[in-house]
């Protein structure tokens, strides 16, 4: 397929990973904020404290002003899926659209309405309409998580549908199976809970700032404690459902568990590497394999991740590229070779019906329905196998950064409920400090959970059935290169302009939002 | 009870949700229309920040309208998505670039150290007003005089042609920018006609907005009175276009073999044919008159609720003529059987059934958002408040 051009494929990756990234700084705090904000509001009304109110509001102003960044970073992704990835959107829009309307209708209405309320409400409304407004936009944003999720959940296991050949696309035939598919279930779940431990965190780093500061001090305990019940129950549940995914990506995607892992060669009772390092380990089989070296691994632990057994089989990349009789493991040329017959099964079956001939179409048909579930693979067709395997030491360095730091929140959560019930925590000057080290990380968590799950499913925009350079828009490169330009541009001025108006409304403190009710 | 609609019905009842989506659309741009007079309705900086906080609490819902206008668009019509959105790249960017800087600059206008300054916010906002309005309209415009593009399914499967296995194919390389200059039967003209029309009717739906929203009589005098420049020009920019409109070839359906050819006087047709659309357009523009009328003429403080009830008449009366009775909604006037039709470019009838059901929200939707507001501006915008409440935009 001479025919491809891959610097617009890699541009449009590249332009796509950017503005998802951008937004990603700022969602995960809307989504957790929004209910911490929504906890602290109704303690003030059940106990009808002021200074509950102010804490309130003190958080109601950091969450505005990240919300608004959040929406500008955002409109562009409803969007690129159109501009960007238009060959993606017919062919799975059946699918796809739905979950993006339904998002929208039921999730951010709810969402804009009742911001509105929350921001501007608290003396125009009565204080029980003004709870709930807060509730309904926590529960609002949520909820367009879970569209969202349930959206790329389904391209990471594409179910519920069939192929239409007639229409060229797939069709959906089963909405409750995408909805409730397992992977889009675990996917909202593993998200939210990490959205909830990252604005936990924040909450904690910053009123360890004042408390370093000997300011805002009861403001900032208060803070502190609603913060860190809320963070270490969602960390907790937030490695359940880690434990959930990687069982999913087990099963579904075998080469982005490996990957994960920088397991080459598959085994019964694969260890699971809990600290190394990547090394270029060529063999004659496979030139750019790698090791890992320096590391500490625990026996038996992938096999256990994956499938619950620690004596379970884990296949390795090689296993996958090249095949595995003995784990009746097909080697990816062979499905290449599949999706090839499925593809000219497809052209082959239009033609025929053109024709008018529906007995040869019949016949291309089922070829088509055979060999559809390797479509995707056939757009590599006179290629290198090797092309099929993402990134190895990006989404490896990833995973072990995400899952290192996942362990550390949980004793970092456990650590600041302890010294806050006993009142030391403003004492403790170090752990203070580290408070306001965690924040940043909390942050890093986020951005490499998603290079996991997205680096990790190359080149598959869905699963098996369309790779990337089958999905992508037909623009010549220099068009996307400018508008990548552009949104590196502005997004990072959006950026600076966030962060410092951030940190002046820290600086000014809680007591700029008193008395003003 | 949706399942057994035949298709034609389903893609029908969503040609309707997403024409009201983008009536209800242009009729919130009145926020957009507002941006851009910031500096000629205001003399200091109270009145400036009233009407950038009566407008300001209203953003996020013109904001949410688009995205859900994009999403059910997708949901329903998904090849328009992908051959629109992908194709006129550059309209599609540059609206929204637009939407991107409007999102932080009510936020960060005037907070304390917010990098750009008030005024480069201020330019955003007006940007985001001319711009969002303009190409929004021009954009709709080539509902009517067409894109150059060619749509064909058989790409996928063709991997040795030389071609990239793209289904649909922009044949400009200016990506939609072209229809602001494109010759044949002036469509430029005409887009760009529709776009200043649709930025004049923001402007007039805001001015009429200001004067509901906030209660001070030196705004409201001024607003009367830009009211008055504002449908001068949209008045001429709005009459050419619909005139010309009813003049033009249209792209007309054959009903049997779903050929598409080109039939003169087609819109006018359309309108003829369907009489419940005219009415809805008549009406439509009449009612918007009306709001203009009380906003020019009278002291009363109610005509946005005309002029808003017109606006969305009107544009819906013009989706229906662009989508229905056997018209292609979005022609190419490169393929004209790449054209595309509520039949050929819509979802499954699956998806369509489910969608529909998920439709019956938004009555509940629209109940709530109206309940929110009829509480929230139950009190009006007046300079006490805007002096006293530091929580402002
Ligand atoms: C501590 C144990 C953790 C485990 C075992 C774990 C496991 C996983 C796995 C397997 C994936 C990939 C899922 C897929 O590709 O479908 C994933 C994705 C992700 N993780 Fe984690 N994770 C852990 C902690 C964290 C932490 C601490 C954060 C952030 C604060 C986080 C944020 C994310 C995000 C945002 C994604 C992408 C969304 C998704 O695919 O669910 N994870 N995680």
């Amino acid at each position: 397929m001479g025919n491809i051009d891959f610097s617009l494929v890699d541009w449009s990756r590249a332009q796509f990973a950017l503005t998802a990234m951008y937004h990603w700084i700022f969602v995960p705090l809307t989504l957790g904020l929004s209910f911490i904000l929504a906890i602290m509001e109704s303690i003030y009304v059940k106990t009808g404290n002021p200074e509950w109110k102010d804490t309130t509001k003190f958080w109601m102003t950091i969450f505005g002003i990240n919300f608004a960044i959040g929406v500008a970073t955002g409109i562009i992704l409803e969007f690129e899926f159109g501009t960007n990835w238009s060959n993606y959107s017919w062919f799975v829009g059946d699918i796809f659209g739905a979950p993006l309307a339904i998002e929208g209708i039921m999730a951010f209405f709810m969402e804009s309405t009742f911001i509105a309320v929350m921001f501007f409400g608290w003396n125009k409304v009565s204080k029980k309409f003004h709870l709930v407004s807060t509730w309904l936009v926590a529960i609002g944003s949520n909820l367009s998580a879970l569209w969202i999720l349930v959206a790329n959940g389904w391209m990471q296991l594409p179910g519920g549908t069939k192929f239409n050949p007639d229409t060229a696309r797939n069709e959906m035939i089963d909405f409750w199976s995408v909805l409730f598919s397992p992977v889009a279930i675990n996917k909202f779940l593993h998200t939210v809970t990490s959205a909830y431990v990252l604005a936990a965190i924040v909450v904690i780093g910053i009123s360890a700032y004042y408390l370093l500061k000997s300011k805002h001090s009861l403001f900032a305990k208060k803070s502190i404690v609603v913060a860190a019940v809320f963070g270490l129950i969602s960390s907790l549940y937030l490695i359940t459902t880690g434990d959930g995914s990687a069982k999913q990506v087990a099963k579904y995607q075998p080469m982005k568990l490996a990957v994960m892992e920088g397991l080459y060669e598959g085994s019964e009772g694969a260890p699971l590497q809990a600290i190394g390092v990547l090394v270029d380990a060529p063999t004659d089989k496979n030139p750019n394999q790698k090791e890992v070296k320096m590391n500490i691994a625990l026996p038996g632990g992938l096999s256990f991740l994956s499938f619950g057994d620690f004596n379970a089989f884990v296949p390795g990349i090689n296993d996958l590229l090249y095949g595995n009789s003995k784990y009746g493991i097909e080697p990816y040329q062979d499905k290449i070779a599949k999706g090839k017959l499925a593809i000219d099964a497809l052209r082959n079956y239009r033609l025929a019906k053109k024709a008018g001939n529906e007995d040869e179409a019949k016949q291309h048909l089922a070829v088509l329905n055979a060999n559809y579930k390797y479509f995707g693979y056939g757009f590599y067709s006179g290629r290198s196998e090797q092309e099929l395997v993402p990134d190895v030491p990006l989404v490896f360095y990833a995973f072990h950064i995400m899952v290192g730091l996942g362990s550390y929140f949980v004793v970092f959560f456990i650590l600041m409920l302890f010294l806050t019930m006993k009142n030391k925590i403003q004492d403790n000057r170090i752990i203070l400090i580290l408070a306001v080290l965690t924040l940043p990380l909390a942050f890093v968590a986020q951005q490499a959970g998603w290079i996991v799950a997205e680096v990790g499913r190359q080149p598959w925009v869905i699963q098996n059935l369309m790779p990337t350079i089958a999905a992508v828009s037909q623009i010549s490169s220099t068009n996307v290169m400018i508008t990548f330009g552009l949104f590196l541009l502005v997004f990072t001025a959006l950026l600076i302009a966030e962060l410092k108006i951030i940190f002046a409304q820290i600086k000014k403190g809680p007591e700029a939002h008193s008395g003003n009710n | 009870m949706f399942e057994n609609l035949p298709l034609i019905a389903l893609q029908q009842y969503w040609w309707v949700i997403v024409s009201v989506l983008g009536a209800l659309l242009v009729f919130l741009l009145f926020v957009q229309g507002g941006q851009t007079m910031l500096g000629v309705l205001s003399r200091d900086s109270s009145e400036k920040t009233m009407l950038v906080n009566s407008i300001g609490r209203k953003w996020d819902l013109t904001f949410t309208t688009l995205v859900t206008f994009g999403g059910a668009f997708f949901a329903s019509f998904p090849l328009f998505y992908s051959t629109s959105f992908g194709g006129a790249y550059w309209v599609w960017m540059a609206i929204l670039f637009a939407f991107i800087i409007q999102a932080v600059s009510y936020e960060y206008r005037t907070k304390a150290s917010n990098f750009l300054g008030q005024g480069t916010y201020e330019i955003f906002l007006f940007l985001n007003g001319l711009l969002g309005t303009i190409l929004l309209g021009a954009a709709v415009s080539t509902f009517f005089t067409g894109s150059q593009f060619l749509v064909d399914k058989m790409n996928l499967v063709t991997l040795d042609s030389g071609n990239m296995p793209v289904i649909s194919s922009w044949q400009t390389p200016f990506h939609g920018l072209e229809a602001v200059w494109t010759l044949e039967h002036l469509a430029f003209l005409q887009n760009i006609a529709l776009g200043l029309a649709v930025f004049f009717l923001a402007r007039i739906n805001a001015n009429l907005y200001f004067i509901n929203n906030i209660n001070d009589s030196q705004i409201e005098k001024r607003s009367r009175r830009v009211l008055k420049t504002n449908t001068i020009f949209f008045l001429i920019f709005f009459l050419f276009w619909v005139i010309r409109l009813m003049f033009l070839d249209g792209f007309a359906v054959n009903p049997e073999t779903k050929e598409v050819f080109m039939e003169s006087n087609k819109y006018l047709n359309n309108l003829l044919q369907m009489p419940l659309v005219l009415v809805l357009f008549l009406l439509g523009v009449v009612s918007v008159l009306f709001g203009i009328f009380k906003g020019l003429f009278t002291t009363a403080k109610n005509g946005i609720w005309f002029s808003g009830l017109g606006t969305v008449l009107t544009v819906l009366a013009l989706f229906f003529l662009a989508g229905f009775n056997n018209t292609a909604y979005y022609p190419s006037t490169y393929d004209l059987q790449s054209s595309l039709t509520i039949e050929n470019s819509s979802s499954s009838h699956f998806t369509l059934t489910a969608m529909s059901y998920v439709s019956i929200l938004v009555p509940f939707v629209l109940a709530y958002i109206f309940y929110a507001w009829r509480s929230m501006d139950k009190k009006k915008i007046d300079r006490n408040e805007v002096e006293s409440d530091p929580h402002l935009y």
